[in-house]
């Protein structure tokens, strides 16, 4: 199962951590914890991987929708400490093109 | 048959007789019921006491000593294997130096456990082969010696196999005079014998088995069940191939029908369990669901289960890659629609299309979206003939005990290979020098075999003789011996402390039932023993209770609740000590105390005019028996270990 530890910086930016696996039955948690945060007006977001055991394409889709929504509201949704597999796959799938991960959260904006 | 066997059959008859002729008195007539809580265990444990002797009548009825073999034919191809884990150089390359003379034309090999390079330089500079486990085994189980020997086993190519512990000093004649059994087609295995070099006469551990390897081998062998010990045993390729092989068909088979079985349920659990917005998943499910019927279709049908499990993976990876492509759809259609990044798209063009390489990597049962629902996950991959958990899909040395012997002589009998035991010492052998690496030995030989007993149990097995059932049960059986000892102390104790006989009485009719069984008894062991020495091990086989029972405990923990058997590989050199290891025997010399304090209570009792004289006598006699079965372990802890033992001997007679 996967569990989200989220928080807001002092600059406003809003901090995701999911914890477990980002899957095909996750996905729509991290999709619906990005809508909460929106609504609350915060748009500036860091997803941090660094308990993020896992993705798959649909886990990857959420991401996307995701920024989609934070640029929408003039935002944006950055990614950062990746695991392996997650590095993996973003550079397979090219999609470290448009979300280029950072190192830490305290580098993403 | 020869008179000798004729006397034993006798003999045999006669215990048979005399036995059944008191434990059924005992049992119809004899309990006292007034004391049942002593009454029955007693009873049961003479109960177990007579099976054994039984058992060991049907043993030794078909009593064999082979004639020679002819001298084997040139030209067969021989590997030698000397397995070691963690012994010291110099006793490893003994062996192997000893193990590379041997006459027949062969191949030395030491198999290394502890993948030492050191050794592996020392050996092949002498011409040794050295192995070690090969990557495959990493993070897998790795099935301690039977691990070590089936990786092996894939290493080599021998027709036959000599295996060898590291401390078994081979006869340069080892090969010459076995290899001949193997011109009978059928024969799978000769053991010989393990005799011990480094043990004083009075062999105050117990280290030799005389009666073992002899007579009852021997014994077992008349009925084709002369047993597999581990060490100093030539075995048949083709016969350990068979019955790996024939094990990964039964057991893919088995875990293919288990994983059948709960199909349905999972996926169905696994669908209810989805929440809104899972719609997706829940379809790929019900996909799935269908997809299983079809492999339980077409096995009925009688399809190959490769044939069947593969095209079941491949349209599970449709059905993935299905997902995979949909997801990956509609995550181009949001990146089109954000501003400002179609552009860099179009430019590009890179991120237009996610090649097919992408699409199946993600596709793949690791990364795929059906693991999102982890049983789900886990019932494919048990619905698929490779064994990912396994180093090896086939492993021919049983692994389901810590004693690997006796599981896998027991599957070459049921596939209906032949054994034989051959009765001449060609190799010289190490045994523990302390009471703690004799006891760990013990206790492992002891799990080991009840593991077998839990999980193969000889009477649940196809393709056996009822009488090669009946010797893996006596063997297995002997090790039960633990429980009948408490009975054996206890009711002494009960009597002369508390005046409570679990007999009815002490009647003439007791005594004439009990007395010549014992004889006979007797006189079965000596006629069968001629003159080796089974004393040590009659003791052993009592005073030993605490290791008894815990391997019996230990053992089903282990094979019905998971629990880990607490195993300890046994040192093969002398363990330093600063103080006589008493603790190791505490529950005996408590036994011992009790029994001690029972006598003296007992003659206080008589001098008081409360005892009665003939059963506290009977009683007086069977405590005396009881202190000189467990004086063994006195003896044992104070053996100093042989070196020792050789210096004081020298000593004691005058030589410097």
């Amino acid at each position: 199962m996967i569990e989200f530890k989220n928080e807001t910086l002092a600059n406003g930016v809003g901090v995701i951590r999911p914890v477990g696996r980002l899957n095909m039955v996750s996905a729509p948690h991290l999709g619906a914890n990005i809508d909460a945060l929106i609504s609350d007006g915060t748009v500036r977001l860091v997803v941090d991987l660094a308990g993020t055991d896992f993705i798959d394409s649909s886990g990857l889709g959420a991401l996307i929708t995701g920024l989609k929504k934070t640029r929408q509201a003039g935002g944006d949704l950055r990614l950062a400490n990746p695991t392996a597999q997650i590095t993996a796959v973003l550079e397979m799938t090219n999609l470290n093109r448009v979300l280029q991960p950072v190192a830490s959260v305290d580098g993403a904006y | 048959m020869t008179p000798r066997q004729l006397t034993i059959r006798l003999i045999v008859l006669a215990t048979a007789i005399l036995g059944l002729n008191y434990i059924i008195w005992r049992w119809m007539v004899s309990i006292n019921w007034e004391a049942w809580w002593i009454a029955i265990p007693l009873v049961l444990a003479e109960t177990y006491s007579l099976l054994d002797s039984l058992l060991f009548g049907v043993t030794m009825w078909r009593y064999k000593q082979r004639d020679t073999p002819l001298p084997p034919p040139a030209g067969l191809t021989v590997d030698v294997f000397i397995t070691t884990y963690n012994e010291p150089f110099d006793l490893v390359m003994g062996t192997a130096r000893a193990a590379k003379n041997i006459a027949y034309p062969h191949r030395t090999w030491i198999l290394d456990d502890g993948n030492r390079a050191d050794l592996r330089a020392i050996a092949e500079a002498e011409g040794i082969g050295w192995i070690t486990r090969s990557d495959d085994w990493a993070n897998r189980p790795r099935h301690a010696k039977a691990g070590n020997l089936n990786n092996a086993l894939l290493a080599t190519d021998g027709e036959f196999m000599l295996i060898l512990d590291a401390d078994q000093v081979p006869d340069p004649k080892i090969l010459d005079n076995t290899l001949g059994y193997f011109n009978n087609r059928r024969m799978a295995l000769v053991q010989t014998p393990q005799v011990f070099v480094n043990v004083p006469p009075n062999d105050p551990l117990g280290s030799q088995a005389p009666l073992f390897y002899g007579p009852i081998q021997q014994g077992k062998d008349g009925w084709n069940a002369a047993f597999f010990c581990g060490s100093n045993a030539i075995i048949r390729r083709e016969a350990l191939m068979q019955l790996g092989v024939m094990r990964y068909v039964s057991e893919t088979e088995l875990a293919l029908n288990k994983a059948l079985k709960t199909a349905d349920k999972v996926v169905a659990k696994a669908g209810r369990q989805l929440g809104p917005g899972q719609e997706r998943l829940a379809s790929a499910l019900s996909t799935l669901a269908t997809d299983l019927q079809q492999v339980r279709r077409e096995l009925n049908e009688g399809q190959a289960i490769a044939d069947v499990t593969y095209r079941f993976q491949e349209r599970v990876d449709a059905v993935a890659r299905n997902l995979v492509a949909e997801d990956f759809a509609a995550l181009h259609a949001e990146l089109n629609s954000i501003e400002g990044l179609s552009r860099t798209i179009d430019v590009d063009g890179s991120l237009a299309v996610v090649d097919d390489v992408a699409l199946d990597r993600l596709s793949q049962r690791d990364w795929s979206p059906l693991g999102a629902v982890e049983t789900v996950r886990v019932l494919i991959d048990s619905v698929n003939a490779e064994k990912a958990g396994e180093a090896q899909a086939v492993m021919p040395l049983a692994t389901i005990s810590v004693t690997e012997d006796m599981a896998t002589c027991m599957r070459l009998h049921s596939l209906g290979w032949e054994s034989a035991y051959h009765h001449e010492r060609l190799a010289d052998g190490l045994a523990p020098e302390d009471l703690d690496s004799m006891l760990t030995q013990r206790l492992r030989w002891a799990q080991g075999t009840m593991q077998v007993m839990f999980r193969e149990n000889p009477f649940m097995q196809k393709g056996l003789s009822l009488a090669q059932r009946l010797m893996y049960v006596a063997t297995m059986w002997s090790y039960l011996s633990g429980f009948a000892a408490v009975a054996y102390i206890a009711a002494p104790v009960i009597y002369l402390i508390l005046g409570i006989l679990p007999v009815q009485s002490l009647s003439n009719e007791f005594f004439l039932r009990l007395i010549p069984f014992l004889v006979i008894n007797q006189i079965l062991f000596l006629v069968v023993g001629r003159g080796v020495k089974t004393w040590r091990g009659q003791q052993y086989s009592l005073a030993l209770f605490p290791t008894w029972i815990k391997s019996v405990t230990s053992a089903f923990g282990n094979v019905f609740l998971g629990r880990d058997l607490d195993f300890r590989v046994t040192p093969k050199t002398l363990q330093a000590r600063s103080r006589l290891p008493w603790h190791l025997v505490r529950p005996q010399l408590i036994a011992m105390a009790v029994l001690a304090l029972a006598a003296v209570v007992g003659v206080i009792r008589l001098l008081l005019g409360q005892g009665d004289l003939l059963g506290s006598s009977v009683n007086f006699v069977w405590i005396a028996f009881d202190l000189l079965i467990f004086s063994v372990v006195i003896e044992a802890v104070r053996y100093p270990g042989y070196d020792a033992w050789l210096n004081s001997n020298k000593k004691k007679e005058g030589n410097p």
